[in-house]
């Protein structure tokens, strides 16, 4: 078989693509939004003295990083109307792809926690700041310069497992790319697009990461 | 253990600014403070001295609240910090009353332990609005006041990244001088410093003893700088106190082997 590539159904196709392209964003945006925020959340419910609640967020995260994303996807749309929870393609993925990437940021903070030196936990003690101040104000900001580049990891890897959410039929980039295939029985533009998109998003994003990371260590004196 | 014997309060004839009682910490087997009865009066200035591992550290360590004791009471101005009252006894302190007691102790540490991402008036700041609900221009006003006196004010606004070993330990005095502390803990302040900036910090404390009727308690190895600014000395040998004194007595004439012995160690040593 010989290549054969067309230009003009490049061209046609690509329009329909590059608006596929802002779901995808908007899909993976929503869902860092999700991860980053429940993150934290499950980061600091790791270090509560309330010792079954620590248990059940440690196994919750592992739990999460142990199955795979896809299955997760099916289980908060198939399943979740069994228990009366019923969800649109794109909430459920929404929520499935926050949570999955919420247990790996978690790790990631957890780790920018843990790299806080003592000392600064006990000279907000010193001056008799509150646990909550403690974490807001001292701790949480001086861990986030060395969780920037884990973070802006995931932030690329949300971006790439949107694809997953085709499989519930949530409008994105390649449900765009198999839509176009199957009615023009043309595959090889739509999918070599779809990949020239991820890559020339993906790519900046990491550079742009690490210029961010620059600026907030430059802002906090450090 | 019988905490009957445990004055509630202490009765106002015979009340210290600090007082540890029968006071005992151990990690595991280990037993790093054996029974320690130590007063220190208010406005006294009390330096801890011995060999590493005697104990000295802890001891300030335990007055912050940085550790918890395993026996015994710590007393701050006559009521108990480590314990509270229970229906007429004591029993270990919970984190509220442990808030309330820290509110009158300040802690200056050997590795300063500024906030990085603060600058020196924001990290003088920071206690005064959080903890104490100062306005924002009252909290401003006296750590201005106390980085004048510790000779900071100049660099206010640097981060202690741009600041010398020697500044960031004078911005963590007026850090904790801000907090009006009753009782101030100086934990080897001068240990990470390089020699020609540990007078510049040794200068704050001396002013601070001649010119505020502060409770101060010290542990260094300064053997010079103690002598001439304390009150009293207490050897610690071994989780106890092996002998304690005036520094004339106790660095002139002591008493004990053990402190002969570590004092000619650290003459040699100079």
């Amino acid at each position: 078989m010989s290549f054969d590539w067309k230009w003009d159904f490049t061209w046609e196709i690509l329009p329909r693509l590059l608006a596929a392209t802002v779901n995808t964003l908007i899909a993976a945006g929503a869902g860092y939004a999700i991860a980053v925020v429940l993150g934290l959340v499950l980061a600091l419910a790791q270090r509560t003295p309330w010792k079954p609640l620590t248990l059940i967020v440690r196994e919750f995260v592992e739990f999460i990083r142990s199955t795979p994303l896809v299955l997760q996807i099916f289980f908060v749309f198939y399943v979740g109307p069994q228990f009366g929870i019923r969800l649109s393609p794109w909430t459920s993925g929404m929520i499935a792809i926050g949570l999955h990437y919420s247990a790996y940021l978690s790790e990631v903070y957890r780790a920018g926690i843990d790299a806080v030196p003592r000392g600064q936990w006990e000279a907000c003690r010193a001056i008799n700041l509150s646990t909550r101040d403690t974490y807001f104000r001292v701790i949480i900001p001086q861990a986030l310069p060395p969780s920037i580049a884990g973070m802006g990891n995931y932030l690329v890897g949300i971006f790439k497992d949107t694809p997953m959410l085709s499989v519930i039929g949530v409008a994105e980039l390649m449900h765009a790319a198999n839509a176009i295939g199957a009615e023009n029985y043309r595959f090889l533009e739509p999918y070599t697009l779809v990949g020239l998109i991820f890559l020339a998003i993906s790519l900046p994003t990491a550079g742009l990461v690490r210029l961010f990371e620059g600026w907030v260590r430059r802002k906090m004196g450090m | 253990m019988d905490m009957s014997a445990y004055p509630l309060e202490l009765p106002a004839d015979d009340r210290p600014m600090v007082r540890f009682m029968n006071v005992v910490k151990s990690y595991g087997r280990l037993v790093v403070l054996d029974q320690l009865n130590l007063d220190i009066a208010e406005g006294e200035m009390v330096t801890v001295i011995g060999p590493s591992g005697s104990g000295k550290t802890t001891v300030l360590r335990m007055l912050m609240t940085l550790e918890t004791i395993n026996g015994g009471v710590i007393y701050i101005d006559g009521k108990p910090l480590t314990h509270m009252e229970r229906n007429g006894v004591l029993v270990p302190a919970d984190e509220r009353h442990i808030r309330k007691m820290r509110a009158s102790i300040g802690m200056c540490f050997q590795h300063f332990n500024l906030f990085p991402h603060m600058t020196a008036l924001q990290n003088c700041m920071e206690g005064p609005v959080q903890v104490l609900g100062l306005s924002k221009a009252e909290a401003r006003a006296r750590s201005e006041e106390l980085l004048t006196l510790v000779g900071m004010i100049d660099k206010k606004d640097q981060h202690p990244s741009r600041l010398s070993g020697g500044q960031q330990q004078r911005v963590a005095i007026a850090r904790a001088l801000a907090m009006r502390p009753k009782v101030m803990l100086f934990d080897e302040v001068t240990s990470a410093l390089d020699p020609e900036v540990i007078g510049e910090v040794t200068n704050v404390i001396r002013k601070l003893v001649a010119e505020h009727n502060l409770t101060m308690l010290m542990v260094t190895h300064q053997m010079g700088f103690a002598r001439d600014i304390s009150d009293r000395i207490c050897f610690f040998y071994r989780g106890k106190i092996e002998e304690q004194g005036p520094p004339a007595a106790l660095f002139g004439n002591p008493q004990k082997e053990r402190t002969k012995q570590f004092l000619s160690a650290v003459k040699e040593a100079d």
